[in-house]
């Protein structure tokens, strides 16, 4: 049956399909759905881990125990996870192991850019990159296939337009029983798996044997595939990048490089003796045409293409006009409406979003925060401006921990969300008691993991698989880290955030604030939606209530005499009547929930 | 082959049914038996921001995404986003737009101005952009429902093109929930029915 499927739903199929037994990740915009498609078929484990590197040895655990297996991450996760993918690689398997890492080129949702291919040359292990949805499907199998037979884990690496574009995909509802995964009894090989030195002095040269005969299996794999065309210009491609380059040159020759890590050095250079010119179209490093003039073979690439951020059919094309490769008149005629700079639309924090009791105040109280990975990074965003600094999962604690030990003039705090803690904040907070510094740490718990579209973790009481389990509660284990001053508050309350971070500036101890309040969007805050309203008559359009920057505030049409501006106006639709406008108000015109509630007895 | 593809960007903001009507517009593709491609941006673009959605149809389809000058229409289901993404059309592509004005945060808060309806005319006309300016909240609002505008908008759409009425009812009725079913063929009936008059 013919579906239209997105890449990672694809490849949760065709790892269904391929008998996968166990699967981990953690959640991470653009691989998320690959896991939350394959939890509910039938005959699979699959889990969120606190984070990717415990994701990482679970999978491994289940390899190890003869049962094909997945890890799931985006790029930045391997960061977390490259420790065990080394030692993985080092030691093999006992069935196969897909680590499934989704880059995204031009970071539509990321903090930077990596090319993950660069990891499957550093640790030796073989690496698949499909070119649409099908592919990713059937890649899958091929990739266990591969793991199996050379006893390495398989890198599949996908990228954001892979991973989030929808093509057609021939869907079978067949699941092959896995060869060599019968669950038995734990194969004891201490010289293979137990990576002391001397061991593990006896598998490095297995493993720098097994590259290269992976580098002998790429010459005759039918992953690679030539297409011959005009031979004036051959390409060589692969991912996303092959479909614009196919777009764009219609009737050149290809090399599709299904498999980019180790690369086919013969095949290679056959081509390039068939063709006159040998050019590389591949998004981020330049890591084909490197291993291409490292075999000696003269190739274009990265001084043609853009080295940075997402390739299109567009900079393909205007790289390829510029280069000469296609004349001028390839470039379609568009329409150019003349226009001012029309206003941009960023990613905001929703109306209703409990981050934004804690923003406000923190830049009323003109700290400086170190802020973590999530919806709360928006916080830095004007008008709040309320986040200073954000680098990677769990680095606010961290950070802020070390800005204490530095001396500054200012208070400083971190602010990190309940997965983000989960994920990797503990550590950092123990530090903090361990090494005492007086950084107040603010939890923002709002029970989800919300950027990623709301998936469990460990304080939730519910898995990935929907079945009921403890919920790690946030105060008792901070107090057991040796945080002594604790403090749990409801941000929408913003005299209570004000009073409590006052209250803890004044401390030379660590503390932490967990500031609780389910995530706008989950249903149970859904439920309890009033919007607010503005009496008109009160406003002094003196703009505080914009300066909350929420989405359903708006400018009147009414304009208030006294200083001729428009006043302030909610929008019914969007407001959710958290009433932290309503607080901020220096004239109580936002009337609070218990105000219409009145005014609607009134009226009965 | 190139003439039968059919490029389609669909654009909107965070919150309105942009990526719904995206899916549709593809599932009418495959049920055609055509080859398709669907591109959207999921994770921190999504909150409230801009939403833009590719989709395409034809024999044999290799990018996901469409280039600019490339659109032969755009679905925009606010009078802004119409505006920024107007360039892509080709020039004799179609735009159709939702008479609908969500204001940005950056307007709200003094740090640019929303274009009024003149600027937009003048904009668009003087680059001979075959523009419907379609009252689908309004129409929506008629059938039943606000939330079933970007139906209407699609409703719109097809009376552009000859697939056949009955596959859009199709799809629609096996990709929106089952009680929301008959709402969302009326959406698409009065969007249809809008356009029809129109062109009449």
């Amino acid at each position: 049956m013919r579906r239209l499927l997105s890449g990672n739903q694809a490849l949760a199929r065709g790892a269904w399909k391929a008998g996968v037994r166990v699967a981990a990740g953690y959640p991470g915009t653009p691989s998320t759905e690959i896991l939350e498609t394959l939890a509910p078929m039938p005959g699979v484990y699959a889990e969120w881990s606190p984070n990717e590197k415990v994701a990482f040895d679970v999978a491994v655990g289940a390899a190890y125990a003869g049962a094909r297996s997945m890890v799931v991450m985006k790029h930045v996760g391997l960061n977390v996870a490259a420790d065990s993918l080394f030692y993985a690689a080092i030691t093999g398997l006992e069935a196969g192991m897909v680590v499934v890492v989704a880059d995204d080129p031009g970071m539509h949702s990321s903090q930077g850019e990596q090319d993950t291919r660069r990891y499957a040359k550093f640790a030796r292990v073989p690496c698949l990159e499909p070119t649409d949805s099908q592919e990713a499907k059937d890649l899958v199998g091929a990739a266990f296939e591969l793991s199996e037979q050379f006893d390495t884990p398989v890198l599949l690496r996908m990228t954001t337009r892979i991973s989030h574009a929808y093509s057609v995909v021939e869907v079978d509802a067949e699941r092959q029983g896995p060869p060599a995964c019968e669950p038995g009894t734990y194969r004891i090989d201490p010289a293979k798996y137990v990576m002391v030195p001397a061991n593990a002095r006896q598998r490095n040269p297995i493993m720098e044997e097994r590259i290269r005969r992976l580098a002998a299996f790429a010459e005759t794999s039918a992953l690679n595939r030539v297409e011959m065309g005009d031979r004036r210009l051959g390409i060589v491609a692969n991912g996303i990048a092959y479909q614009y380059a196919r777009e764009v040159f219609p009737a050149a020759s290809f090399l599709r490089l299904g498999m980019s890590y180790p690369l086919p050095a013969q095949r290679i250079a056959d081509f390039a003796r068939q063709v006159e010119r040998l050019i590389v179209v591949e998004e981020l490093d330049p890591f084909i045409e490197e291993e291409i003039r490292l075999l000696g073979i003269p190739c274009e690439g990265k001084s043609i293409f853009p080295l940075e951020g997402e390739l299109s059919p567009e900079t393909v094309r205007e790289s390829a006009i510029a280069a000469g490769l296609l004349p001028a008149a390839s470039r379609p005629a568009r329409v150019t409406p003349e226009l001012t700079a029309l206003p941009a639309r960023p990613p905001i924090l929703c109306p209703g979003c409990p981050h934004r009791g804690v923003f406000s105040i923190a830049r009323k109280l003109k700290l400086v925060v170190n802020g973590d990975i999530g919806c709360y990074t928006l916080g830095f965003l004007p008008p709040l401006g309320a986040v200073h600094s954000c680098g990677c999962m769990g680095a606010s604690v961290g950070v802020a921990h070390g800005v204490r030990k530095a001396g500054i003039a200012q208070r400083n705090m971190a602010v990190i969300g309940d997965s983000t803690f989960f994920h990797s904040g503990i550590p950092a907070l123990l530090n903090t008691v361990y090494n005492r510094s007086a950084t107040i740490t603010v939890i923002l718990d709002n029970r989800t993991t919300a950027m990623t579209g709301h998936q469990q973790h460990p304080g939730t009481g519910l898995t990935l698989q929907q079945q009921p389990t403890h919920a790690t509660a946030i105060e008792p284990l901070v107090r057991a880290l040796g945080i002594a001053h604790v403090a749990i508050i409801d941000p929408y309350d913003t005299a209570v955030v004000e009073s409590t971070l006052k209250a803890f500036m004044a401390l030379d101890e660590p503390s932490v604030i967990i500031a609780q309040r389910p995530c706008a969007l989950l249903p149970e805050a859904r439920r309890a939606y009033r919007p607010l309203r503005i009496d008109a008559s009160k406003c002094i359009a003196c703009g505080a209530c914009r300066r909350v920057a929420c989405p359903a505030i708006r400018l009147s049409d009414e304009v208030y005499a006294k200083n001729n501006r428009q006043k302030s106006a909610i929008d019914p639709l969007l407001c959710t009547g958290c009433e932290i406008c309503a607080q901020v108000c220096p004239v109580n015109a936002i009337l609070f929930r218990a105000q219409l509630d009145g005014e609607q007895g009134g009226a009965a | 082959m190139k003439a039968m593809t059919l490029n389609v960007v669909l654009a909107g903001v965070g919150g309105q049914g942009t990526l719904l009507a995206a899916d549709i517009m593809a599932l009418v593709g495959l049920a055609q038996g055509l080859d398709v491609k669907k591109s959207e941006v999921h994770g921190m673009a999504q909150r409230g921001g801009s939403v833009i959605s590719h989709v395409r149809w034809g024999a044999r389809v290799h990018s996901p995404l469409i280039a600019p000058g490339e659109v032969d229409l755009l679905i925009a289901f606010e009078r802004l986003e119409a505006l920024r993404y107007a360039g892509l059309l080709r020039p004799d592509g179609v735009l159709l737009v939702n008479d609908y004005r969500i204001v940005p945060v950056t307007v709200t808060s003094g740090d640019g101005r929303y274009p009024d309806a003149e600027e937009e005319e003048a904009a668009l006309s003087d680059a001979g952009v075959r523009r419907y300016l379609i009252p689908a909240m309004r129409i929506a609002q008629e059938v039943g429902q606000a939330r079933v505008n970007n139906v209407v908008m699609l409703g719109a759409a097809s009376a552009l093109g000859d697939v056949p009425v009955s596959i859009w009812r199709d799809v629609i009725s096996e990709r929106v929930p089952e009680r929301f079913v008959a709402l969302n063929e009326r959406a698409f009936a009065a969007g249809r029915e809008w356009m029809e008059r129109e062109r009449h």
